[in-house]
């Protein structure tokens, strides 16, 4: 891990950016919650917003940006892999909601 | 701190996606959630935390023991005061007949995932509160560095990370329209 001597000095500037933008990401998110749009598209738009606050979450609030490249795409790579691995089971819940055909 | 990090946003996952097929499979799953101003100011509330903690760090780089003692406290006065919303959320829902079991509105699968996951989040926030104020102590005391103050500020901003995502899932897709 980088320690904190080896960060780059920078102003608080960057950080109340950041935060203005995750606050403003946040509101978008309460402001698609009251659109009047079907469930699937409202759940679309909101994880949309909130891997977008996340990212920025990551890369500057939690300074992976700032690491060495190399373990930022470790990180990337597996966590996205095995979020990714995570979704197999998604048709089943549609077929609980539907019916057959799958488990016939 | 990196590989807890990763293991723990493998456990949240794991829940969110759980919620998520237990919602979708579920066609009488309640919506009971009649406004947003609790759990927007929740959300302000965490994400000024991560700012109040950065700049505890950044006071901790440049040596300042005090101010960085002070931005880790309110940090954790911050943290104390989402909990109490969460548990006044959470009372009023039990108020309204609402259980891990059962609820007045629908399936009760939706209090176990509800409390499963928000019980989880209100875990990690507590446990951070208890650890800022920890660190916070020893880092004033002398015994811990900034590098220390850096880790801790890593657990809480994913804490918040992970709200960024239980917010969507959990209360906006269930506002009752």
């Amino acid at each position: 891990m980088t320690t904190a001597e080896q960060h780059k000095s920078t102003g608080i500037g960057k950080d109340l950016t950041v935060y203005v933008c995750l606050l403003a990401l946040a509101g978008l998110q309460f402001v698609i919650a009251y659109q009047k749009i079907d469930a699937s598209q409202m759940f679309t738009r909101m994880l949309a917003v909130a891997i977008v606050e996340a990212g920025l979450a990551m890369l500057f609030f939690m300074h992976l940006w700032s690491e060495k490249r190399t373990f930022l795409w470790f990180v990337v790579i597996f966590t996205v892999s095995v979020l990714l691995g995570m979704q197999y089971g998604w048709t089943d819940s549609f077929r609980m909601v539907t019916g057959a055909p799958f488990s016939r | 701190m990196w590989l807890f990090i990763i293991a723990d946003t493998m456990t949240f996952a794991a829940c969110l996606v759980a919620y998520g097929f237990l919602r979708n499979g579920t066609p009488n799953w309640p919506r009971p959630f009649h406004g947003v101003t609790n759990v927007a100011l929740m959300t302000f509330i965490l994400l000024t935390s991560s700012l109040t903690m950065l700049i505890g760090l950044r006071s901790a780089r440049a040596g300042d023991k005090a101010g960085a003692f002070r931005w880790t406290m309110i940090t954790a006065v911050l943290g104390i005061g989402f909990a109490l919303l969460h548990v006044r959320e959470w009372l009023g829902l039990i108020d309204e007949g609402m259980t891990m079991f059962k609820n007045p509105w629908g399936t009760g699968l939706f209090g176990a995932s509800f409390f499963s996951i928000t019980g989880l989040h209100l875990t990690h926030v507590t446990c951070g509160v208890i650890a800022l104020i920890v660190v916070g102590v020893r880092y004033k005391g002398g015994r811990y560095n900034a590098d220390d103050i850096e880790i801790l500020g890593l657990y809480w901003h994913f804490v918040d990370l992970v709200w960024m995502f239980v917010v969507p899932l959990v209360y906006l897709l269930n506002l009752a329209h």
